[in-house]
């Protein structure tokens, strides 16, 4: 349903991105792997339009979507959860979760079923969640825009190991409903048995891709070693 | 997109929190002590002393008006004496038509005049709400300081407009000679004008409580935070600030339209950017983003006046002074001071 074609984006003077190819299928759990700085990030800013491609093609469902605003490029069905967990502190955890809302699957009770700690804390302000909680409730607050794509930027990055189990179950749940899925993470140990698809970026590029089965250690060595 | 009221069944005002919050309660209080004050000025035989309970409730209504933009939207509008002077004008040329019986604008074809209450607020209402479109329109593709300069240009347009327009006074301004009246009220009663003005501003800080706390104030305050993120889940932010700057000019334009009819006088003075910096002093003051801050705000400026300005008219002098503390002191203002922390810091 999303495919990325040969994309090139530039932060003003300085290229960061020198031709990344990525494709999710419906229903798909795809991995964007990568040690730091090699552009998974910035792949997933030229995919919501926060820094348009220079080059390249994004193509939803067969449509290209590059170079349009982000918010319609959100409305035509992809819902980002950003690196470190950006929630609006200010808000309540039911606000957060109502003020983007957009009628469809995914409902304030469905949200809560799923995070069952976001239910207990609805009228906490987000300030005062924890930072597994925070986000738990960014991707709540994605998914109650009813996308049919998630994209997750490190979705487990600094969480304690109690969270990152809940979030990494919340994850499975959400692939076995059919919602496809593109994560970035580094745990690897986790990551490689929930995905269907690998993709390793390297200085911009996409260096590999296959099966997680196929990513041998050889392979992790020269591409996700530190 | 859905309405709140869809997903939630039962609100209480403070989105299902603490009933009665300090801050609310703090905001009744504030209320009750201005009605309070004007009922016993009014028994006394003081009828200054009425009026004066009316100006600050204009001026809290004016305030209002600008803390949805400035406050909630965080869009720091430096123009809007635009909308308080033409809600003045409204009321004036409105009544200088009906008085004259003759046409508006002195076109014939246009209606004559009118000096219904009812009818000059809903034209401010309209007028005002489609400046604040046109200049918003323009202004939000800019932020920072240059929409503070935007918004500023503007009104400055208006304000040279209005006195370069000799029909309406031009430079002297516009007299209202007779109150401009509601069906079945004295209004030159001030008790009952005041009655008016505190309709009108405690509506309007009903209708704020309410937006704020719906989806539409959830959104509002995710534009202020981060444009980006909110763009990123779906919703675009510049038609939710234009909307909130749009209700912040037509609360601020009917403030102007009880302004004109509470001095019987409209001027371009009420255009002047002296006054977009007054509203803004007493939002400042107030509390920037809190619900009652404007009316603390408008209590403690128009107070400041009325003492000091009895005894020296260098007054501003110590308004800055307290100005100056608040900024550096105590951010939250009056209401910060009384309230605590706020809730959309």
């Amino acid at each position: 349903m999303l495919s990325v074609e040969s994309i090139e984006t530039c932060y003003g003077p300085s290229q960061a991105l020198f031709g990344v190819d990525l494709a999710v299928e419906p229903g798909q759990l795809v991995a964007l792997m990568g040690r730091n700085g090699m552009g998974k990030t910035t792949t997933i800013r030229s995919i919501f339009g926060l820094t348009p491609p220079r080059r390249g093609r994004v193509l939803l469902d067969g449509q290209p979507i590059q170079g349009r605003a982000s918010h319609r490029i959100a409305r035509l069905g992809l819902g980002l959860v950003p690196e470190g967990r950006r929630c609006f502190t200010n808000l309540t955890v039911r606000e957060n979760l109502l003020a983007t809302a957009q009628p469809g699957h995914w409902t304030l009770e469905r949200v809560e079923r799923l995070f069952p700690r976001l239910a207990e804390r609805t009228h906490q302000g987000a300030r005062t969640l924890s930072g597994g909680e925070q986000q738990m409730l960014a991707i709540g607050r994605a998914l109650m825009t009813n996308p049919r794509l998630l994209v997750l930027d490190e979705a487990t990055e600094g969480l304690a190991p109690v969270i990152r189990q809940e979030i990494w179950k919340a994850i499975h749940t959400l692939k076995q409903d059919g919602l496809s899925i593109l994560l970035v993470d580094k745990t690897l140990s986790e990551l490689l048995p929930v995905a269907d698809h690998c993709v390793v970026l390297e200085k911009g590029r996409t260096a590999w891709t296959g099966q997680p089965d196929e990513l041998t250690d050889a392979l992790k060595d020269r591409y996700l070693g530190v | 997109m859905t309405s709140l009221e869809s997903h939630i069944p039962s609100r209480s005002p403070s989105l299902g929190r603490r009933p009665l919050s300090r801050e609310t309660v703090i905001g009744w209080g504030l209320i009750l002590v201005l009605v309070a004050a004007a009922v016993f000025a009014h028994l006394a035989g003081e009828p200054f002393y009425v009026n004066l309970a009316s100006r600050i409730a204009i001026v809290a209504l004016a305030g209002v008006g600008l803390n949805l933009a400035l406050g909630f939207g965080g869009m720091v509008s430096f123009g809007h004496a635009a909308f308080f002077g033409i809600g003045g004008y409204v009321a004036g040329i409105g009544a200088f038509h009906a008085f004259d019986q003759s046409p508006l604008f002195g076109l014939s074809g246009l209606p004559a005049g009118s000096d219904l209450m009812p009818v000059l607020w809903l034209s401010a209402l309209l007028v005002c709400g489609l400046v604040a479109y046109a200049i918003g329109a323009i202004s939000l593709g800019t932020s920072g300081v240059y929409f503070i300069m935007i918004t500023l240009a503007f009104a400055q347009m208006i304000y040279y407009f209005a006195v370069s327009w000799p029909t309406y006074g031009g430079e002297d301004g516009l007299p209202i000679y007779i109150r401009n009246s509601l069906p079945g009220l004295d209004t030159n009663n001030p008790l009952v004008f005041f009655t008016l003005c505190m309709a009108l501003l405690g509506l309007a800080l009903f209708l704020t409580q309410r937006w704020m706390n719906a989806r539409f104030g959830a959104a509002l305050t995710m534009a202020r935070l981060n444009e980006t993120r909110l763009a990123t889940a779906g919703v675009e932010p510049r038609p939710i600030r234009l909307a909130a700057f749009v209700i912040s000019g037509m609360i601020t334009g009917v403030a102007g339209a009880l302004f004109a009819d509470l001095n019987g006088f409209v001027g371009p003075s009420m255009l002047s950017w002296h006054r977009s910096g007054e509203i803004m002093v007493i939002v400042i003051l107030g509390g920037v983003g809190r619900l009652c801050g404007p009316l603390a705000g408008a209590i403690l400026f128009v107070m400041m006046e009325t003492l000091l300005g009895g005894l020296t008219e260098y007054w501003q002098l110590f308004l800055g002074v307290v100005l100056l503390a608040v900024v550096l002191f105590a951010r939250g203002g009056v209401m910060g001071l009384l309230a605590g922390r706020e809730r959309y810091a």
